[in-house]
């Protein structure tokens, strides 16, 4: 399985880690050409206007467009889901406009409102998700379609798939739990579980 | 929900990594740098090389022209305070900015004491010359370390020369036996704890950018060449010529930094990159980098 982790600006490397981790071919995804043979991708946290501008640039938008239209299953965490989503409320800027969500950027404010908390995400498993909320974006709006995973405890949309894509506003990429990246490669290979939804895979098995 | 942890510090700077941060000192001069594909921008009063200039004492830069800033963009903005003036870190955590930069560019409060980062919520990032001032400023509570270079001078080598040195002593740490690190610490003047730390994993406990004379496309791939894990830009773009294409180009080059052919193609046509300065022409009491300890 190869899952390639773009690679502009951001927490890349974190991402590659745990990829391996888990067995899985990580290459880090700078040019278009490198987007071939891809099982899947993550879109790492970082800025997005800075990942936006570099893939202007080396032109990766169309090509990554074209992929998740042909069934590609893309993650973004936190930069990566403002890139992922349809608009950005309170900000001018393009997007991949992949999801059908709304979302806003530093919607807790600035640095000083970051915070570490304990997420319920039923469906990555009982015990709660250590999630590390930097300068984070929230998801304002969501169609029908897509599938809230995780909330604040006062109903904030923190985490959301719609069929092969996946967002959080947080950085499973910070911490030494694996399961969000295990719920994450069910997707990208739904044959490797019974139950795609529920069952988290381990390193061992994606190896076998 | 937890506010202002270690976790929450170091993960600002973790999501800047592979980026430029860019000087500015007027709201125009941050929308640029953001246009231009800036992770952060610091605000400041004046660049490095005005302050070099101008002479005098350097201070935290006027709460209006960082909150016109704060207003001007999207991105994380960072502000700088006197080495040891934690009065200075306390307005500038006040005003609700991202990062503070405890910085040897301006003029240092202290000459004894830097500020024990720690009792601030938000994070700080610091210089150093090499593994030792680095492991000290962690230990005061730098959630971030950037080599300094040479602030205001467009010129590479001290940078290079620092990151070097950092380099090297976590690589001869790595080389010693657990028996000779309480000595090495010693020796470095750093803590054992954190210098047991590098010498188990081979790497600073916290991400380290490059600072201090990088003027062009090059300059930054050669520093992230050398293990800086982003860069920052001071004077080098907003006294060349041409800013905005500059910064792009600069923004480009740290992402592409293994890429020559890139690297090629993005160092055409910049204009004129700022004036350098020759770093033994400058009289010893001017050079910015010895400043802290």
């Amino acid at each position: 399985m190869r899952v390639g982790v773009l690679a502009l600006q951001g927490t890349f490397i974190e991402h590659i880690g745990i990829l391996r981790q888990l067995g899985v071919e990580a290459p880090p995804i700078r040019l278009s050409h490198e987007l071939d043979t891809l099982d899947g991708l993550i879109i790492p946290g970082g800025e997005s206007t800075t990942m936006l501008r570099l893939m202007e640039s080396f032109e990766l938008i169309q090509p990554i467009k074209e992929m998740a239209r042909d069934g590609l299953p893309i993650w973004g965490t936190c930069a990566g889901m403002v890139l992922l989503a349809k608009s950005v409320s309170n900000y001018e800027m393009e997007t991949l406009g992949l999801m059908d969500t709304k979302v806003r950027r530093n919607a807790f404010g600035s640095q000083i409102d970051s915070f570490e908390t304990d997420l319920e995400i039923p469906l990555v498993g009982e015990e709660p998700f250590h999630a590390v909320f930097i300068r984070a974006p929230i998801i304002e709006e969501a169609k029908p379609g897509v599938k809230i995973l995780s909330c604040l405890p006062d109903g904030t949309i923190v985490a959301i798939r719609q069929n092969r894509l996946l967002a959080c506003a947080f950085h499973p990429e910070f911490t030494d739990d694996l399961r969000f990246h295990s719920y994450f490669l069910n997707i990208v290979s739904p044959k490797l579980s019974h139950n795609p939804e529920d069952r988290i895979l381990r390193g061992s098995q994606l190896e076998s | 929900m937890e506010k202002g942890t270690w976790k929450v510090k170091t993960g600002l700077a973790q999501t800047l990594k592979g980026g430029v941060i860019m000087d500015v000192v007027s709201p125009e001069q941050a929308r640029i740098a953001e246009e231009a594909g800036a992770c952060a921008v610091m605000a400041l009063e004046r660049v490095p090389a005005d302050i070099r200039a101008g002479g005098g004492v350097a201070r935290m830069a006027d709460p209006t022209i960082i909150t016109a800033i704060m207003a001007a963009v999207s991105i994380p903005v960072m502000a700088k305070c006197r080495i040891g003036h934690f009065a200075e870190a306390q307005v500038l955590e006040a005003l609700g900015i991202d990062f503070i930069d405890e910085s040897e560019v301006l003029t240092p409060a202290d000459e004894s004491h830097h500020i024990w980062k720690h009792n601030f919520k938000i994070p700080f990032v610091c210089g150093c010359r090499d593994l030792g001032e680095a492991l000290r400023r962690i230990a005061e509570g730098a959630a971030m370390i950037r080599t300094k270079g040479e602030a205001g001078t467009g010129n590479i080598v001290e940078a290079v020369r620092h990151m070097r040195a950092v380099r090297d002593g976590i690589g001869r740490l790595q080389a010693l036996r657990e028996e000779q690190l309480v000595a090495e610490a010693k020796a470095l003047g750093a803590p054992l704890e954190l210098v047991m730390e590098v010498h188990k994993t081979g790497k600073l406990p916290v991400v380290n950018f490059a600072a201090g004379g990088v003027a062009t496309p090059a300059d930054a791939a050669l520093m992230m060449q050398l293990g800086a894990e982003g860069v920052f830009v001071g004077s080098g773009i907003f006294k060349s010529s041409d800013p905005a294409t500059r910064a792009q180009a600069i923004v480009k080059a740290t992402t592409h930094y293994q890429d020559p052919a890139i690297l090629a193609e993005v160092s055409k046509g910049l204009g004129t990159a700022m004036p350098g300065l020759d770093i033994k022409a400058i009289p010893q009491q001017e050079l910015l980098s010895p400043r802290g300890w």
